[in-house]
């Protein structure tokens, strides 16, 4: 029999066409050359990769302070070769001991729309697409892992861990860097504890890990609780109420830069392995007898999805709803193969972010807290899709 | 010899003993049926094989190798193993579950590749079920998907290939065509070691068949050898007629009546008088 070229699976139950269908299997799997494969990223089925550019863009001219597109483009441009520039220059005066001024361009526009762009909004776009992003390939890939599509990045202990965390920063310092570092270390202390848990009573089956995610999340949630209660009503209360609903309002280039290299590294770990996180979805003794490692591969899953959710977590504050539900649309467009439902799952997690965020800081003269909106309009969105289309795991 | 067990025993909690002394081997193109009542550590013994249990005492060796010296992708790039049931969770279709069959063969950070793709349809023409490939696996019929998974054991291209009671959840029809397909994988060369609570099924497809009673075995020889009323009384406690039938040339296995069942079909059959009249 001859073997077909083009990809074979119809995803799902019904043909779909304009999605992206087998998209990451034609470009990776018959080693075409490089430039080949970037050509294929952009045909109209694929339109959905564009989605999270087209809207990093559009997020960047909107808001309260309504910016001139082309304007807004010329600042990013030439603003951004301004500082390569600057950093060109400083580097050269270093190096050849004596100063050296490399020529820039005329910056053409007020200052403050200069702030605008690269003080106030890159770091929030680019933050929400990182948090968004990040957290929806986490609570994929933990779908994966625990072989249920309830489970969200949270399931090990990470959020309740991470508002401990947070909210004692807030009690003691208030130092917004304190509160992160904090918030990210009692994160991965709240997961390594639930795995600790599982480890001991029961050879890191899953179920156990659960179980011990279930332990900590819960002593975590009590900590938090006595920490608000014994908080100053009228100062580190209120901070701390407003951390755990989640915001990007206070998001500076220093935060993105802490922490896009920790969300980014995870997530392409995660992507790396996603062929095998199908493996380790049809359940734990099928995939050791196909050959995998499955106690590596779980800790390996463990501690890259931690990472990516503290690291988000850390900044954002806690955000539900978005890597639980993510993923599912992700499904619902390409199909449980992880393969293209981790990119997907990242694509359509940094585009619903980024525009719950837009929603966030343009409807009302106050921020509204994240955490409320991704569950206010995720919520009846996801009602929306199961009404319309049928779910695999649901028969 | 693919297979070698060696007294192999096991345990779970280091007290009672799941079996013990289990000896077994088994070549290339030989198919041994393993019967034994339920809970007797059938499935145990076949986790063991698998290296997924580890052995208290004994050895288990495939192609000369002991399994407890293998790497993971090293045993499943030998033995392939086809599970009861399949629990789908995600609706995999055919095609991609076949194609986790490939994982022994793959790297951990690489996806399956053109070459990969060609071994899973050759896997699923192979046993002829190419038209389930689109099919999702959460959408199969018990037979449906237990092709399905024979279809992944062998986009391992095995040597071995173990079966847990293959025919547990099928209909009579997709049971002979089962032990149909398992009969001509073993002529194709791939030995084959497969539990089954069916006697009958022993006796259609297996070269030997061990009798596993109480953790240790009872019998183990030709069919023919092996499967006698007497064995059959000790495996499973019941009286069980082994007979010849001409009409369907081959032989059978039928439990007695002793508990008076009050079924029809008692009298059908010619020359038999009803019963109580």
């Amino acid at each position: 029999m001859t073997h077909r070229k083009e990809p074979i699976i119809e995803i799902g139950q019904e043909p779909r066409k304009n999605v992206a269908i087998g998209f990451w299997r034609s470009v990776f799997r018959d080693g075409t050359p490089a430039h080949e494969a970037v050509l294929r990223l952009i045909p109209a089925g694929k339109a959905i990769y564009l989605l999270p550019i087209i809207l990093f863009f559009f997020s960047l001219f909107f808001g309260r302070y309504v910016m001139d597109p082309v304007e807004t483009l010329r600042i990013l441009t030439v603003g951004t070769i301004n500082a390569f520039l600057d950093g060109a220059s400083s580097l050269l005066s270093t190096v050849s001991g004596h100063q050296v001024l490399l020529p820039s361009f005329e910056q053409t526009w007020e200052a403050s729309k200069q702030t605008v762009v690269f003080r106030i909004r890159l770091p929030r776009v680019i933050a929400a697409m990182l948090v968004g992003g990040g957290l929806s390939i986490a609570g994929a890939s933990f779908q994966g892992l625990f072989k249920n599509p309830l489970v969200s990045p949270d399931i090990l202990g990470v959020s309740a861990g991470a508002g401990f965390g947070a909210a004692v920063g807030i009690l003691l310092s208030g130092n917004p860097m304190v509160i992160q570092i904090s918030a990210f270390f009692f994160g991965i202390l709240a997961v390594a504890v639930a795995y600790g848990i599982g480890h001991t009573v029961g050879k890191s089956s899953t179920l156990v890990l659960v179980l011990g995610g279930i332990i900590v999340g819960s002593l975590f949630s009590a900590f938090i609780s006595l920490t608000k209660y014994v908080a100053d009503p009228y100062d580190t209360l209120p901070a701390i109420v407003f951390w755990l609903m989640g915001s990007l309002s206070a998001v500076s280039n220093a935060d993105i830069t802490a922490v896009a290299p920790p969300i980014l590294l995870g997530s392409i770990c995660l992507f790396l392995i996603r062929w095998r996180i199908n493996l380790l979805a049809v359940g734990e003794e099928e995939a050791r007898a196909l050959g995998v490692d499955t106690k590596r591969m779980t800790i390996v899953l463990v501690i890259a999805s931690t990472i990516v959710t503290a690291s988000a977590v850390c900044i954002s504050g806690i955000i539900g709803w978005v890597g639980l539900v993510v993923p599912h649309i992700g499904r619902m467009l390409v199909g449980p193969d992880f393969r293209k439902l981790i990119p997907v799952s990242a694509v359509l997690g940094a585009s619903f972010l980024l525009v719950v965020d837009d929603i966030a800081r343009t409807l009302t003269a106050a921020e509204i807290p994240l955490g409320i909106l991704t569950a206010l309009i995720g919520a009846p969105f996801f009602a929306y899709l199961l009404t319309r289309k049928k779910v695999g795991w649901i028969s | 010899m693919i297979l070698n067990v060696n007294n192999a025993s096991f345990s779970y909690d280091g007290i009672t003993k799941q079996f013990e002394d289990v000896s077994l081997s088994l070549r290339q193109g030989e198919i041994l049926s393993l019967l034994g009542r339920n809970g007797t550590g059938k499935s145990t013994l076949i986790k063991c094989i698998l290296n997924i249990l580890r052995l208290q005492g004994g050895t288990v060796e495939i192609g000369g190798r002991r399994v407890d010296d293998m790497r993971t992708e090293e045993i499943a790039q030998q033995v392939g193993y086809v599970p009861q049931a399949h629990r789908a969770v995600f609706p995999f279709t055919a095609l991609d579950f076949v194609l986790m069959g490939r994982a022994p063969h793959i790297a951990t950070f690489a996806v399956p590749k053109e070459e990969d793709y060609k071994k899973a349809e050759e896997a699923f023409a192979r046993i002829g079920i190419t038209h389930l490939r689109e099919k999702c696996i959460s959408e199969m019929s018990g037979g449906e998907s237990q092709m399905v998974m024979i279809a992944r054991a062998l986009a391992q291209e095995p040597s071995l290939l173990i079966l847990d009671e293959p025919t547990s959840h099928l209909d009579i029809g997709n049971q002979t065509t089962a032990m149909a397909t398992i009969d001509r994988l073993a002529a194709d060369g791939i030995a084959i070691l497969m539990c089954t609570h069916f006697p009958d099924h022993a006796f259609l497809v297996s070269h030997t068949v061990a009798i596993l009673e109480k953790g240790r075995l009872i019998a183990q020889g030709r069919a023919e050898d092996v499967i006698t009323k007497e064995n059959l009384r000790e495996a499973y406690g019941i009286d069980i007629c082994v007979h010849y039938i001409k009409e369907a040339g081959r032989t059978v296995c039928i439990p007695m009546n002793p508990c008076g069942c009050r079924g029809g079909g008692r009298a059908n059959t010619a020359g038999t008088k009803p019963h109580g009249t």
